[in-house]
């Protein structure tokens, strides 16, 4: 199996489009897989235009130049909806989700080849509708809380929400007895977890990542450029030094990609938040503004957010020449964000690898020409979500204030009292409160 | 009605829901079955103790069977009890046990059914995978409700404060090493595995928690929802047996109509009973809580709204039934009717599910833990969506939020948030008239 990188110039590190099918076939169960449909040849879904703006070149030259373009243009993309603002965001992010559940929910389809399962589709989409409108209730009800309080259909649907969205799920798993047919009872079952486990994978991440904007847009910005970044930077290290090779599972991987990729990564993570960090638009929290309106992102920058002089370590001040240094102490916790991207981010490129190999498909869709499905852009994206929040909820910031005196203010009235006794006393003795004014 | 019939016994009629082998298998299951190798007949083993088998060696099998399941069920139904006597940390470890118990019989079914080929570190993985959840689960619980106690202890605090990223951290691990140790010709297989480990984590582990929440805020909230899926199943085979006729669903071809809806007005009789019963009692309707000072879990408090008796009044058309006008309730019984509805309407879908996962992958049971009886999945697979009911039907209509774990939140946020929410709450107390305006306690 060839691995030197360097013949192979339409190959990104991602090793998407060179799965050779021959190695793929290799990997057989010794029982016959042969009931798996064979994959259908990928479509060209190059728009016309690029195709005749390329026509004069070779195969392999234009493959390169597809890429190419696809990327600039989705960076591009990117750029164009942060400059939007947050709410764009969150529908791009929504988006996304639903794409992606879609391609895993039709590779399930195509693996199991579906004998006409009553509603298997219409089910899977009605499970993708529940857990998203409970998730939204959970973040719409935290964060919009005075949109909310004005509204009185509103307010009976969120204080009512898990319920609601619990009889909901209910509803389908019922459907979803009934729906059993006799001859094919395995089938719906592996079609319902196949259901259940992309839903946890692509719903629950995709959460993840907009309560991470809503924390402050640099906190969905520095993690997504890592990713991207570490995905460029290996690929790039990998083309001109790659010699050993890493994983099994991805054999255009190596070592000198990976490692570079890491160091490029942190580098890169550290100069971006250096960067992002003295605009209040990337750094505040969103809000939401119920005189205006909309979404507004403007505070007073936390201590995370200003600049601090640190000391450089003797050992650097060596190379560097410089005594001390003005950061931001978000830059050091770029360093582990950026870290986690290219350490362990690209397991979640393998277990995709894994995955592909395992139900024999090249890409998980053809949506991007030349990059195949957007699932495959975003494989490694989601582990990082879940990652950037766990850290943000452990190291950051504490819960949201809002939704502390929204549940306050729901308890019972002795409960209210004790709580507010005990926060006096506490407020008090920390000397937050003058105990001399009543009350 | 999940009766399962031993081996022993299946000639004589009754429930036996793989009845016919070939049920199950044409063509979607024959495919995976040639997919999959097809999955080994599961062997049975009858494993009635000795003791009983001399007893009852006289009696033909039919009723040397029914006796089995009588003295078992009675055993259990015994130990039940003997367990909610001793209190609710015995009951927490008997909850952590099924769970791992249920577990495993999924686990050990997936193992079966795929046959693995020397997957390395399948079961390795699945149990720490159950770990990690755990961890994480009874972390939140125990930081929740044992505030105090984890205050004081230092090690304590850092492992709740930092418990998010400890757990997810491990969690990692366990992803990373199945990433790892993904061989060359069993990918299908061992992404197969880690979806089946995963959707059972999702399905026992969670609801156990959910089952532990529910004990928490009093023992009747745990023992009303249990007791009637148990007598729904109980009911509901009796009516069935007497008056049966009309099958109910395919899928389990000894369900009746008349069996199903007998059950459903038995049930809501029985939890209005036994809730009337058991509301009367502190030990049952209090909270648990742990007191820091004797180290210990008490159930000790003035019982709430819910739990003192109240005139209602009984509507016009009952009246003439009953022949009374007004009667005294508790209002908790109201709230065990909408539960034991749920427990004889909802409830058995579960058992369908569990019906059908046998169906689709053959087997007539989880497994032979209890004679007669079959597994402790077998057992509890109504139980888990009404634990998921129970603890949702509580956040929704009966308590708030936690006191104490608003408390913890509040003393993490920074004091200008602090005292916004603190005055907020003041304005709000002095608007509702709870604090006078001069109060200065």
């Amino acid at each position: 199996m060839s691995d030197n990188p360097k013949g192979q110039k339409k190959e990104n590190q991602q090793e998407r489009k060179e799965v050779d099918l021959d190695e793929g076939l290799v990997d057989l169960d010794l029982r016959n897989d042969s009931d798996t449909p064979d994959v259908p040849p990928p479509t060209d879904s190059t728009p016309e235009i690029l195709k005749r703006a390329l026509s004069g070149l070779s195969a392999r030259w234009k493959n390169w130049w597809i890429r190419g373009i696809l990327t600039l243009a989705m960076i591009s993309m990117f750029f164009l909806i942060i400059y939007m603002g947050s709410f764009m965001l969150m529908l791009l992010v929504l988006g996304i989700q639903v794409k992606c559940f879609h391609e895993i929910i039709t590779i399930g389809y195509r693996v199991y080849h579906s004998y006409d399962l009553p509603w298997f589709r219409s089910l899977s989409w009605y499970f993708l509708l529940c857990v998203n409108y409970f998730f939204y209730g959970e973040t719409v009800a935290d964060y919009f809380g005075t949109f909310v309080q004005r509204r009185e259909q509103l307010q009976f649907l969120i204080r009512y929400h898990r319920f609601i969205s619990f009889a909901l799920y209910l509803a389908g798993f019922c459907m979803f007895v009934l729906s059993l047919v006799k001859k094919h009872y395995r089938l719906q079952f592996y079609m319902f977890a196949w259901t259940h486990v992309t839903l946890l994978i692509t719903v629950t991440q995709s959460h993840l990542v907009i309560q991470n904007l809503f924390e402050g847009m640099i906190w969905f910005l520095v993690p997504i450029s890592s990713v991207i970044c570490n995905d460029i930077a290996a690929y790039i290290f990998g083309f001109f030094f790659g010699r050993t090779p890493l994983i099994k599972l991805s054999p255009k991987k190596t070592w000198e990609g990976f490692i570079g990729g890491g160091f490029s990564t942190v580098l890169f993570g550290f100069v971006f938040s250096y960067f992002l960090a003295q605009h209040q638009y990337f750094v505040c929290p969103v809000e939401y503004n119920s005189e205006t309106n909309r979404f507004v992102t403007e505070c007073e920058p936390s201590e995370l957010f200003r600049l601090k002089k640190y000391s450089v370590p003797l050992l650097l001040q060596a190379v560097l020449g410089w005594e001390t240094v003005n950061m931001y102490p978000f830059q050091m916790h770029s360093i582990a964000l950026s870290t986690f991207a290219s350490l362990i981010g690209p397991f979640g490129g393998f277990f995709a690898s894994g995955f592909k190999r395992a139900f024999k498909i090249k890409d998980f869709a053809d949506t991007i020409p030349g990059h195949g499905g957007i699932m495959d852009r975003f494989d490694c994206q989601y582990l990082m979500a879940t990652f950037v929040h766990v850290y943000i909820t452990s190291f950051i910031r504490g819960p949201n204030p809002s939704k502390v005196l929204k549940q306050l203010l729901v308890l019972q009235p002795e409960q209210q009292l004790n709580v507010y006794r005990t926060l006096k006393s506490h407020l008090v003795e920390k000397g937050i409160l003058q105990p001399s004014l009543r009350g | 009605f999940p009766l399962h019939v031993s081996p022993v016994a299946r000639e004589d009629g009754w429930e036996s829901e793989s009845e016919n082998k070939l049920d199950g298998e044409t063509a979607s299951d024959s495919e995976s079955k040639s997919e999959f190798g097809g999955s080994p007949p599961v062997p049975t083993s009858d494993d009635t103790p000795e003791v009983l088998n001399r007893a009852l060696s006289n009696l033909s099998s039919r009723w040397k069977n029914w006796w089995v399941r009588g003295i078992l069920t009675l055993a259990m139904i015994t130990f039940f009890f003997i367990i909610i006597y001793l209190g609710p940390m015995v009951l927490m470890t008997i909850v952590m046990c099924v769970q791992i118990k249920c577990f495993h019989e999924i686990i050990t079914i997936g193992y079966n059914v795929y046959h693995s080929y020397d997957l390395p570190w399948f079961r390795t993985l699945s149990w720490y995978f159950l770990l990690c959840v755990n961890y994480f689960f009874y972390g939140e619980t125990v930081t929740d409700y044992f505030f105090t106690l984890v205050q004081r202890e230092e090690p304590l605090r850092i492992l709740s404060k930092y418990h998010r990223f400890i757990s997810f951290a491990l969690y990692l691990t366990g992803f990373c090493m199945f990433v790892l140790s993904l061989v060359k010709k069993h990918y299908r297989l061992q992404f197969y595995m880690f979806g089946w480990t995963h959707v059972t984590l999702l399905i026992v582990v969670t609801q156990s928690h959910l089952i532990i929440h529910n004990l928490f805020e009093g023992m009747i909230w745990f023992i009303v929802p249990i007791s009637c899926v148990i007598c729904n199943d109980i009911m509901a085979y009796m009516f069935g047996f007497f008056f049966g006729r009309t099958p109910l669903i395919k899928l389990s071809p000894k369900k009746t109509w008349e069996g199903f809806i007998g059950g459903f007005f038995a049930t809501v009789l029985f939890g209005l009973l036994l809730s009337y019963v058991m509301s009367g009692y502190r030990c049952f309707t209090c909270p648990v809580e742990f007191n820091n000072d004797t180290n210990s879990f008490t159930v000790d408090c003035e019982p709430s709204e819910l739990f003192q008796l109240q005139e209602y009044n009984i509507p016009l058309v009952l009246q003439s039934v009953v022949g009374w006008k007004t009667v005294r309730m508790y209002p908790f019984q109201i709230h065990s009717i909408a539960l034991s509805t749920f427990a004889s309407l909802i409830g058995p879908f579960g058992g369908f599910f569990a019906s059908g996962f046998k169906r689709a992958f053959k087997i007539k049971d989880f497994a032979n833990t209890i004679p007669g009886h079959g597994g402790i999945m077998d057992r509890f697979d109504c139980q888990y969506l009404m634990a998921t009911f129970v603890n949702v039907y509580i956040a929704s209509f009966i308590r708030g939020p936690n006191p104490s774990k608003l408390i913890q939140q509040f003393l993490t946020l920074r004091p200008d948030q602090q005292l916004h929410i603190f005055n907020t709450l003041k304005a709000h107390l002095v608007d509702k008239g709870v604090l006078g305006g001069s109060e200065d306690a």
